[in-house]
């Protein structure tokens, strides 16, 4: 069973920009592209353990800072690399609320 | 000058080989219009690159690989291939060709190109079946279907052709015995010293030689089935092959009656003794020498060309013969008198430990032979020496060395090809010259290796100087080359040149409306094109008209710090022309203190790196800093990062200039501004440099009457010594060249390149023309540079904490008491 958990305002995660959210030992990263969706993702890229919170966001995807790997919001999925995934995590608006399912 | 509307001559060329298509091709360079052309050739193929047998043999290469003509070309020049089918008879007073398929045509010119066939000496057992020669597509695709592992390959010939047989037959695992008459491989190229080194590599391959041997006999029923040796030994085999040699193919000139000795003889304009009647290639004899090598029939055929095209030329004169091995892993050259007598001298360079050797054969003070194994890279300049009958009496002794090592220039590192002169050949077998390939690059406006290998031939017959065709390509074209060909990312199909020439000359707003004017495939980009075009946005509009996308910056110039391998970040802050003060270096320290900061290290540029910084250490951090007077040191832009110094004439009992208040005074003119790259300067105040500014994109060295301005180092992967610019004589023309070529620098490159790369591809010509031959348009650069910096420079700490860009900075905390599914960690 998940818990929603309210995190932050949606305006407060600046568009194609990135908030970083520490839950004990993890971080978790909350993006928001130019369409306006909001998606969290484990805050660490699968090939080097980057920070995705500082990669550069183009559609439906974040490029990682430390060595430019491409990883698909949608499923956490690095992009030509079906083999490495970073966790994905439900997130729900409510009244421009970000939850986040933990 | 039009021929169309007269009417067409009829061309007919004997033989769709190397030699005669060479010809139609460099005919159509002059005219289209002049000739029907008709082609019979024996072979069932199309056009084939004959060189490659080896290749294809071993099976590094397809035969697709090989063909030079396809049938595409045959029907865009509207010529009648008649393949596999054999011309029998030339009647040359009807001026007609009969086939073996009876075909009769008529011709005004008549080429004769048919080659050579294997010379296969008499030997007992000769006729059998499976002694073949290795000239052909078939005896290649004979040899590999009879190869098999319990038998032995038996080769004759220790020549070019035989050792690449010999080659190609053991690279597939084969038991393979070369045997060669006299006591060294490639006699006819080698002496023996380069012939032993040779053979001792080849042994690797698994090829067995047997020298100073000749076959007794060759036995079976039908088919080879025992080789006897007159060394006594025999050896179980299935095949033999013959490479000792060609013989002109002259069958069907001869029962024309045309004059023949040991080839068809030719004039200098390849005319045989009928004038209609041309003969080239293999076939052809040309003041008494015939040739088997590829070079001197592309040189026969430009001639040949400008004959049947009617254009006057002085005709061709003989060809130095230059020899390259096509073996894998084997570097060879040799070429003109390699042997020498007793009037000539040698210089020697050996190495049998490397591999290496090196002979040059000098008469009266020039080369007349070269032999070159291991290290061939100055193949073409020695080449060149030769030819051009230089005297050496200067350079012989570094000449083994390499051309290299006469400059003593190891600055430009690695970029051989720029040292390669202008008229020098780098295709020996097409005869295609360094200037020839950039001529072509720039006028046909090349982008690819294909395309260049099309047009100028470069490359396109053994294929082993295609390294240096490409390298040439890079050093033309610049960041062009990868970026044009296939666009400058996966989201678009155009280079950096036209997105920059796109922005110009339209108006945009933001990054987002380029991509759409340029049909971009993604909707927003990707971190390739993104920043890119963000800064020529940038350096159109200026930070007063544009705002620069935080967005579409890479991480370090979004946050204003450097991020580290674990996701912490640097603090650099500036630190003018590396001078500092102990108040600042306290004030410094006890920030350091403060925030823990793990690691503090000095940095090439003269300042101190704070590394190990959080994330949301960086906003107070940086009001710390701004407090105690400090400003970004940038050490994360694309712009000026430092101005390093030496102590110069305050202290320096050298010094000839005040390097130091001249590199405060250039760092507080020049930062600010996004650059295509990091940029830095130094600024020495004597030429013994002690700050290194030769290295720098803009170095700046104090001589008693002035400064002396070079531009264009870099010290990264490849050293890149500065190229010099200008001296000056006072501080305000100093000035005004770092502003113009800045700006110059900004406006002109490419989004990622550094000066030195930029440089590399435009010239150094190009910007001292720009700069300081046209004093109006090195003003205007310089006028440009201050608008864009009145702008600019606005410390990014101060400014992105006032504006609150930091408050995303600040991580978000859950609590993990209240959530169920997570156990409160103790600390």
């Amino acid at each position: 069973m998940s818990n929603w958990i309210k995190i932050i305002e949606i305006e407060d995660v600046p568009l194609m920009g990135s908030r970083k959210v520490v839950v004990g030992d993890d971080e978790i990263v909350i993006f928001k592209t130019k369409d306006g969706s909001i998606f969290a993702v484990n805050n660490v890229c699968p090939h080097k353990q980057g920070k995705l919170s500082e990669g550069l966001v183009h559609d439906h995807m974040v490029t990682c800072p430390l060595h430019n790997w491409d990883i698909d919001l949608e499923t956490g999925i690095v992009k030509d690399e079906d083999n490495s995934c970073t966790k994905k995590y439900e997130t729900k608006i409510e009244e421009g609320v970000i939850y986040l399912a933990l | 000058m039009s021929q169309s509307n007269e009417i067409k001559q009829d061309l007919i060329v004997i033989g769709n080989g190397m030699s005669g298509l060479r010809t139609i091709e460099d005919l159509f360079d002059i005219t289209k219009d002049k000739y029907n052309i008709t082609i019979f050739g024996d072979e069932p193929h199309y056009n084939y690159n004959r060189i490659m047998l080896s290749y294809l043999l071993s099976g590094e290469k397809t035969f697709e690989d090989t063909i030079i003509n396809h049938k595409t070309w045959y029907d865009e020049h509207n010529i009648t291939l008649h393949k596999g089918d054999k011309v029998i008879a030339i009647d040359k007073l009807e001026k007609t060709v009969t086939s073996q398929s009876g075909k009769v045509l008529t011709y005004d010119k008549l080429l004769i190109a048919t080659g050579s066939n294997s010379f296969i000496p008499k030997t007992k057992g000769s006729e059998l079946k499976n002694v073949i020669g290795f000239r052909t597509k078939l005896d290649s695709d004979t040899i590999l279907e009879l190869i098999s592992k319990d038998k032995t390959a038996v080769v004759v010939g220790g020549g070019l052709l035989g050792l690449e047989a010999a080659y190609g037959i053991a690279m597939h695992g084969i038991k393979t015995i070369l045997v060669h008459r006299s006591g060294s491989i490639m006699s006819q190229q080698l002496d023996s010293t380069g012939g032993q080194l040779l053979q001792k590599n080849l042994e690797t391959y698994g090829i067995e030689f047997k020298l100073n041997t000749t076959i007794e006999e060759i036995s079976g029923v039908d088919v080879v089935e025992n080789v006897s040796f007159t060394d006594g030994t025999s050896v179980e085999s299935n095949i033999v092959v013959f490479a000792t040699g060609i013989v002109p193919n002259t069958e069907l000139a001869n029962s024309a009656t045309l004059d023949i000795n040991k080839g068809i003889v030719v004039n200098d304009h390849l005319q045989t003794s009928d004038e209609n009647i041309f003969a080239i290639g293999e076939c052809a004899e040309h003041g008494g020498n015939t040739y088997g090598l590829v070079a001197p029939l592309y040189e026969q055929a430009k001639y040949c060309a400008k004959k049947l095209a009617d254009v006057e030329s002085d005709g061709y004169s003989g060809s130095t013969l230059s020899t390259r091995l096509k073996i894998s892993g084997v570097d060879l050259f040799s070429a003109g008198d390699y042997m020498g007598d007793e009037t000539t001298e040698e210089l020697i360079l050996l190495d049998e430990k490397v591999g290496v050797y090196k002979k040059l054969i000098i008469y009266d003070d020039k080369i007349i032979g070269i032999v070159l194994y291991g290290d061939t890279a100055d193949a073409s300049w020695y080449l060149k020496l030769l030819k051009e009958q230089t005297n050496i009496s200067d350079l012989r002794t570094k000449i083994l060395f390499g051309k290299s090592a006469l400059s003593g220039d190891s600055g430009h590192g690695g970029d051989d090809v720029s040292a390669i002169a202008d008229d020098e050949e780098i295709c020996g077998c097409n005869g295609v010259t360094k200037g020839c390939v950039v001529n072509a690059i720039k006028e046909h406006d090349l982008k690819t290796l294909a395309e260049v290998k099309t047009c100028t031939k470069a490359g396109a017959s053994c294929g082993s100087c295609l390294g240096v065709v490409e390298q040439i390509l890079v050093d033309t074209l610049g960041d062009e080359y990868n970026d044009t060909v296939e666009g400058i990312c996966d989201c678009c199909d155009v280079g950096h040149k036209e997105i920059k020439k796109c922005v110009d000359t339209n108006d945009f707003t933001n990054v987002y409306d380029v991509f759409k004017k340029l049909n971009w495939k993604t909707e927003d980009g990707c971190i390739k094109c993104r920043p890119a075009v963000n800064y020529y946005l940038l350096v159109k509009y200026n930070d007063d008209k544009y705002k620069n996308d935080k967005r579409s910056l890479l991480v370090n110039d979004r946050v204003f710090a450097n991020i580290q391998k674990d996701g912490t970040y640097s603090v650099v802050p500036r630190i003018w022309g590396g001078l500092t003060s102990a108040k600042e270096l306290k004030d410094m320290a006890d920030i350091a203190v403060k925030y823990d900061v793990p690691t503090v290290k000095f940095t090439g540029g003269q300042r101190l790196d704070m590394l190990g910084v959080k994330k949301e250490q960086l906003e107070p951090m940086w009001k710390d800093l701004n407090d105690a007077g400090f400003v970004s040191g940038q050490a994360y832009a694309k712009g000026l990062r430092t101005v390093k110094t030496c102590v110069g004439n305050q202290w320096c009992r050298f010094g000839t200039q005040d390097s130091m208040q001249m590199g405060i005074n250039l760092e507080k003119l020049t930062w600010g501004s996004w650059m295509p790259h990091k940029f830095k300067i130094a600024v020495s105040g004597c030429p013994r440099n002690c700050a290194e500014a030769t290295i720098k994109d803009i170095g700046v060295i104090g001589v008693d009457s002035g400064w002396e301005i070079s531009v264009a180092g870099n010290g990264g992967i490849k050293v890149r010594v500065t190229d010099f610019f200008i001296k000056v004589a006072t501080d305000e023309e100093l000035y005004e060249y770092v502003k113009a070529f800045t700006q110059f620098y900004r406006e002109d490159a490419y989004y990622l390149e550094r000066t030195a790369h930029w440089v590399e591809r435009v010239g150094i010509q190009y910007v001292k023309d720009a700069l300081i031959h046209d004093e109006p348009r090195r003003k205007a650069y310089a006028l440009g540079f201050e608008e864009s910096q009145k702008h600019a420079q606005v410390d990014p700490w101060e400014e992105s904490r006032k504006d609150g860009f930091t408050k995303e900075f600040s991580p978000i905390v859950i609590d993990t008491k209240n959530l169920p599914g997570y156990e409160a960690k103790e600390i």
